[in-house]
């Protein structure tokens, strides 16, 4: 079965306005990137911030154009589609924002919020959109008698509820969830996962979900894919990239969370401290755009950017030290 | 809303007890005597009671104001020291061509700064942007009454398409009236225009960026759609902060315009009566004034919460 997103080679550029008589600058915020999202799966899309994760998301949204390559959904290229999506895509492919203080327009009410998507995109009644409203509101754990409160009434848990609710009204086959938690504080946190994993199991959305915290992800995501300066570094099936990372810059995320034994969390401060990295995380001007950084880069990772190499659990890293010839010499 | 009014109302009438106090102990304590400026400087002891008797003046002053007060209520607020003439007959007047002013400046300036502050909200950075910001702080820079005789010079003393002066009442020919109105609420209107168009444009810019925005595109609706129904609503709130303060500017401006074009306004009457120390007159416009400004506050705390459901009491 073909997949309902599949994105390939996909560049996302940005061009900075200098003042008179001077060239607008290239910069790329997403570099030859090739993604995937099964029917009703989701995939974790997990970087740290500036890493191109957003951008990705803009530009499955149809926010921001793609440079070059193709990004299907569903069959068409959205990559082909300059001048906006026609309404048939646009309502199939829907989107959850990280703050939800900014998110939510406070002029409005949660009726307004939620049933907009329908009063847009369908020729459904006022009466019948309130229905809708009240049983989405029911759908994502709220009081339906609240549709008519403003979201400064709400807290940020129950915001996030909002946006998901309005989300959710058009039945959309995906949804773009931009961090979608990491606004609220831990315990709230865990309950929209639980939502959103439901809403999943039932509706059969498929999701696309972009974090920095691995382990969240990994929780909820069938698949997983890490990002770094732009560049897919590692895809595969969530699991193995959780347990096995095969990419050193997805050991590194991993490694970043601390260790609940004190003892054994000095013990790696001290290992990481040996290690020389600069802090600011800058691109190698050439080759594998980690090489700056990396423990282990070798000559030809300062030369050559590595392709993405098979990996023998599931799913593909880019690295040489996946390189058969590389194991070789290194044996 | 009906609890936001009414709550508003109530608040306003300490507040106008208030000023109506000091309104009136502000003009008693004025330096000099006014029955010197009625009888001149060879007037006799008897005449000066005389005249502190008609006038009131021998009475203490808190029996006065309450006098006052209590006639004002009844919107009586007395009667020229110099001529016969009742302060609410001379004010009633001269209000209406303040007042129609005043709000075609307000109109001209909400037209011309929301379409300017949108137009350069939209593309930051663009030259219509550029030329909109230049021609704000041009406008915020340029004094009403100059901008008012050069409007005269061209377009009514050269093109002849305006009066240069004068103002004719709405009820007397609702055409003469917008031809005499036009060029002083022009004038009138431009630093306010400017104001607006950059309150405008920086609340808009801060709103385009908001997720809600990102939000509402990333569900398919039009950039219109967008644009009007979502981002403006909510770059209104402080806009709507910033008229009201302007409605006072130009109702102060308006006195200075009126005079550049001749028009009899409140601003020549509250004139002649400051310089002739003609009491219950300036009262009476202090008064007039102030409660036309607490109407315009009060107009905004009601528009207030029709847009910005967080203003509304809960």
């Amino acid at each position: 079965m073909s997949d309902l997103v599949e994105i390939v080679d996909v560049t996302v550029t940005y061009w900075s306005r200098p003042g008179l008589g001077l060239r607008p600058k290239p910069f790329h915020a997403v570099k030859n990137a090739t993604l995937a999202i099964a029917t009703g799966k989701t995939l974790g899309l997990v970087g740290e911030s500036g890493s191109g994760k957003s951008s990705i998301a803009n530009a499955l949204l149809g926010l921001v154009p793609v440079g070059s390559g193709t990004m299907r959904f569903d069959g068409q290229d959205l990559a082909a589609m300059t001048g906006g999506y026609p309404p048939e895509v646009r309502k199939r492919i829907q989107a959850v924002f990280q703050d939800p203080y900014s998110s939510l327009n406070g002029a409005m009410t949660v009726e307004q919020i939620v049933s907009e998507p329908l009063r847009v995109h369908t020729e459904t009644g006022a009466e019948d959109r309130r229905q809708r409203a009240a049983e989405l509101l029911s759908l994502v754990g709220l009081d339906p008698a609240h549709l008519g409160r403003y979201p400064h009434e709400f807290s940020g848990g129950q915001r996030q509820r909002i946006a998901i609710a309005s989300a959710l009204a058009l039945q959309p086959r995906l949804i773009v969830l931009d961090e979608p938690v990491s606004a609220l504080d831990v315990s709230t946190q865990n309950q929209i996962i639980n939502l959103l994993y439901e809403r999943q199991e039932e509706l059969g959305i498929a999701y696309l979900l972009i974090a920095h915290d691995l382990a969240l992800v990994h929780h909820i995501s069938d698949r997983i894919a890490v990002m770094y300066l732009g560049h897919i570094v590692e895809e595969g099936p969530a699991d193995r990239v959780y347990h096995a990372p095969a990419h050193p810059y997805t050991k590194a995320l991993l490694d970043a969370v601390p260790l609940l034994d004190p003892e054994r969390q000095r013990q790696r401060r001290a290992e990481r401290k040996r290690e020389t990295v600069p802090d600011l995380p800058r691109a190698a001007d050439r080759g594998c755009a980690y090489s700056n950084r990396c423990p282990f880069a070798m000559n030809r990772c300062r030369v050559e950017a590595p392709p993405a190499y098979a990996v023998q659990e599931g799913g593909t890293a880019a690295c040489f030290l996946l390189d058969e010839n590389e194991k070789e010499t290194r044996t | 809303m009906g609890r936001l009014i009414a709550q508003r109302l109530l608040a306003m009438l300490p507040l106008l007890l208030i000023v109506s106090f000091l309104t009136f102990s502000l003009t008693a304590m004025l330096p000099g005597d006014p029955a010197d400026l009625i009888l001149g400087d060879r007037a006799t002891e008897a005449q000066y009671r005389m005249v502190h008797e008609r006038l009131g003046l021998d009475q203490p002053f808190l029996l006065r104001y309450v006098q006052w007060l209590q006639r004002a209520v009844l919107g009586d607020l007395g009667t020229s020291f110099f001529n016969s003439v009742r302060v609410m007959d001379a004010v009633a007047q001269r209000i209406p061509a303040t007042v129609s002013l005043t709000l075609a400046s307000v109109l001209i300036s909400i037209v011309v700064g929301l379409s300017a502050g949108v137009a350069a909200a939209l593309r930051p950075r663009s030259w219509i942007d550029r030329l909109a910001t230049f021609g704000a702080t041009i406008g915020q820079a340029i004094p009403n009454f100059w901008f008012g005789i050069l409007l005269a010079g061209v377009f009514a003393v050269n093109l002849r398409w305006f009066p240069a002066t004068g103002y004719t009442p709405f009820g007397q020919s609702p055409l003469g009236w917008l031809s005499s109105i036009t060029l002083p609420a022009l004038a009138l209107g431009l630093s306010t225009s400017a104001a607006i168009a950059r309150q405008v444009r920086s609340a808009m810019v801060g709103v385009l960026q908001q997720d809600y925005v990102r939000a509402a595109l990333a569900q398919g609706l039009s950039r219109r759609r967008v644009i009007f129904k979502h981002a403006l609503k909510n770059a209104l709130i402080p806009v709507v902060t910033v008229l009201s303060f302007q409605v006072t500017v130009l109702l102060g401006g308006a006195l200075i315009v009126e005079h550049v074009f001749a028009i009899n306004g409140i601003g020549s009457l509250a004139v002649a009566a400051v310089r002739q120390q003609d009491i219950p007159m300036i009262q009476g416009i202090v008064l007039v004034l102030v409660m036309i400004v607490m109407a315009v506050q009060l107009c905004t705390d009601i528009l207030y919460g029709l847009i910005n459901p967080k203003a509304r009491p809960a």
